[in-house]
């Protein structure tokens, strides 16, 4: 995952559509015909890397030339709308001059004839590429003061930099001859090597510790940032609204008591979704009456299943129940209990408040008859009221669940 | 009747002074504790009947004063009385040795209730609780280790669910045609079997609902 995302921050023009995206040649940003670039994006490298390679291939004996027109053939270029933008001809020109400045070394130092003394040099150089580009500019100066942090980052391509680096050291020495004579040479520098990276390495070590210890830090600061704009956003504004609102008791106790919910569930509950579960809808049905009426309404669900239309109805119904406790009870809190089982789903209403007789209840009041009962009975479930004047109320509603 | 002695440990000044407002003189409130250390050594300087014991507290929490009192072989009751709500810290504290856990809004009467329950050796469940110990010991799909301690009988059951629905003891005696005392030891039984069940699933539970 950590490669693909680099594939995108190195090249913004690689085409995200696919999982595995294929090499093509980006109009916008090219210099030649895109290819270095469109390579680039494919092996999450900079672009700048590939084109040093090409030159560098080129003045070895022409390699470069031949791969990039290889590649230009066989690689499509990328669908581009809109007028083609313009190349950057100081940056061709940079290039230019690279290559020329490349050519008289190697006719200094005689490598440009080409053949396998070629080699070592183009290895090394684009190793080094390589290992430079993995070190972007902000990260360059963490990567002087400790190396450790860098070689976990994209391990694979540092170490093919890295091994391209010795291979083309080892390479132009024994292509020149100079190996035997290096190698005193090579034991006398692993060894100051060796005894600087001892000498260094708690040093080293102590840096990494105080680079993690910083990172936590950050994390924490940013939870924190987060913590604060949350307690500003809601909290802070619920305090203010109190304020306004100091002389009306009722009000103050709505704000209160929902502020205090929207508080309880950022901290403990479990991220649901209303529309899914059950457990979540009656939790959020509970919450809206509440906040429409200043009643308090205790909520405890156990258990949990997906919501299906007739348990939607239900909870319909279930709103209704707590409507009516939160209306005419006169209760100081209403408590709802829902049990989702494997076979049933269950969910008590229940108020502390005056009762009545349910023989009192004219026909024609909707609230029990039609949208309790008779809903539950219409979906296939079944609803009690159990109250008595003086005793409260309780509605119970149960609704089966076909098995799957 | 005795009155009952109490000690309030929370990390709230204006909370101390509420809740021993709250109680009047239902209850002798003997000394107020802010911490851990300070709860540590009050309780057994004064010998209190009961604990009303904060969940967060600096220094460890209520978990840490039910650990170190408990631990030393006391015999003092704790009531853990919280703002939070959240399953891990009921069950925590609960697990740790408190004999019943309230939330802050619960009402003056209502705590002094709970306080002469937890005092006569009862445990004392807030709905919330008692739909924590269902929904805990319901999601267990392998079998118990310990057939008594791991699962619930029906009766239990039946309790559990008449609480969590916000009756009160004497409501569901009344519903169930048992006596108050037989509810109390049905609510001291599963108590013990929240406390002493090995049931791992019962702190992962407990955990995995505030992880998701």
């Amino acid at each position: 995952m950590a490669d693909r995302k680099t594939i995108r921050d190195a090249a913004p023009v690689a085409s995200e559509e696919h999982a595995f995206p294929r090499l093509m040649r980006p109009v916008e940003g090219r210099l030649v015909a895109g290819v270095a670039q469109g390579a680039a994006a494919q092996l999450g490298l900079d672009p700048v890397v590939l084109r040093l390679a090409f030159v560098l291939l080129t003045v070895l004996g022409g390699i470069g030339v031949v791969a990039y027109a290889a590649l230009w053939m066989f690689t499509p270029l990328e669908p581009y709308e809109g007028r083609e933008p313009s190349r950057d001809w100081s940056q061709i020109a940079a290039y230019g001059a690279i290559g020329l400045a490349l050519m008289a070394l190697a006719w200094l130092t005689g490598a440009s004839t080409g053949g396998v003394g070629a080699w070592p040099i183009a290895a090394g150089g684009i190793g080094s590429l390589i290992l430079w580009q993995q070190a972007d500019p902000d990260r360059r100066r963490r990567w002087m003061s400790t190396t450790v942090g860098q070689v976990r980052q994209n391990r694979a391509r540092t170490l093919a930099g890295l091994a391209l680096v010795v291979v083309g050291a080892i390479g132009f020495l024994a292509v020149t001859d100079e190996l035997d004579n290096a190698q005193p040479g090579i034991v006398f520098t692993l060894v100051v090597v060796g005894g600087v990276a001892f000498i260094a390495a708690p040093w080293l070590a102590a840096l990494w510790k105080e680079l993690q210890r910083e990172r936590r830090e950050r994390i924490r600061q940013e939870e924190r940032a987060e913590f604060a704009a949350h307690v500003h956003d809601s909290v802070l504004h619920t305090l203010t609204l109190i304020q306004r609102n100091a002389h009306d008791s009722r009000e103050v106790m709505r704000l209160a008591r929902s502020q205090e919910r929207e508080l309880r569930n950022w901290l403990y509950q479990p991220k649901q979704d209303a529309d899914v579960s059950v457990a979540a809808a009656v939790r959020r049905v509970a919450a809206e009456e509440e906040d429409a009426h200043g009643v308090p309404i205790e909520v405890v669900c156990v258990g949990d299943c997906p919501l299906t239309p007739e348990l939607s109805a239900m909870m319909q119904a279930a709103r209704q129940a707590m409507v009516n406790a939160a209306k005419y009870s006169g209760s100081s809190v209403i408590s709802v209990y829902a049990e989702a089982e494997p076979d049933e789903v269950v969910v008590f209403v229940r108020d502390r408040g005056v009762g009545f007789d349910m023989k009192d209840v004219p026909e024609d009041r909707m609230g029990i008859r039609q949208s309790i009962i008779g809903r539950m009975e219409r979906h296939g479930g079944s609803a009690r009221v159990r109250t008595e004047p003086g005793e409260g109320t309780e509605v119970m509603l149960t609704m089966k669940l076909e098995k799957a | 009747m005795s009155t009952v002695r109490v000690l309030i440990v929370d990390d709230h000044r204006l909370f101390r002074s509420g809740v021993r407002a709250e109680l009047g003189d239902s209850v002798e409130v003997i000394g107020e504790a802010e911490d851990v250390e300070s709860a540590v050594k009050a309780i057994a300087e004064l010998q209190p009947d009961v604990v009303l014991l904060d969940v967060h507290m600096p220094g460890g929490g209520g978990q840490e004063v039910l650990r170190r009192v408990l631990g030393a072989g006391s015999q003092v009751r704790f009531l853990a009385l919280s703002v939070s709500d959240a399953a891990e810290d009921v069950i925590g504290v609960i697990r740790g040795g408190a004999r019943g856990y309230v939330t802050k809004t619960i009402s003056g009467r209502e705590l002094t209730d709970a306080i002469r329950r937890v005092a006569d050796g009862d445990a004392v469940f807030s709905p919330r609780l008692a739909g924590f110990v269902l929904d805990a010991f319901a999601s267990s799909e392998a079998p118990p280790i310990d057939p008594e301690l791991d699962s619930l009988t029906q009766r239990e059951r039946e309790v559990l669910r008449l609480i969590a629905r916000g009756y009160a003891y004497k409501e569901i005696a009344k519903e169930l045609f048992i006596s108050v005392k037989t509810v109390e030891t049905h609510v001291s039984s599963v108590l013990r079997k929240l406390q002493l069940s090995n049931r791992h699933e019962l702190s992962r539970w407990a955990t995995a609902r505030r992880l998701v």
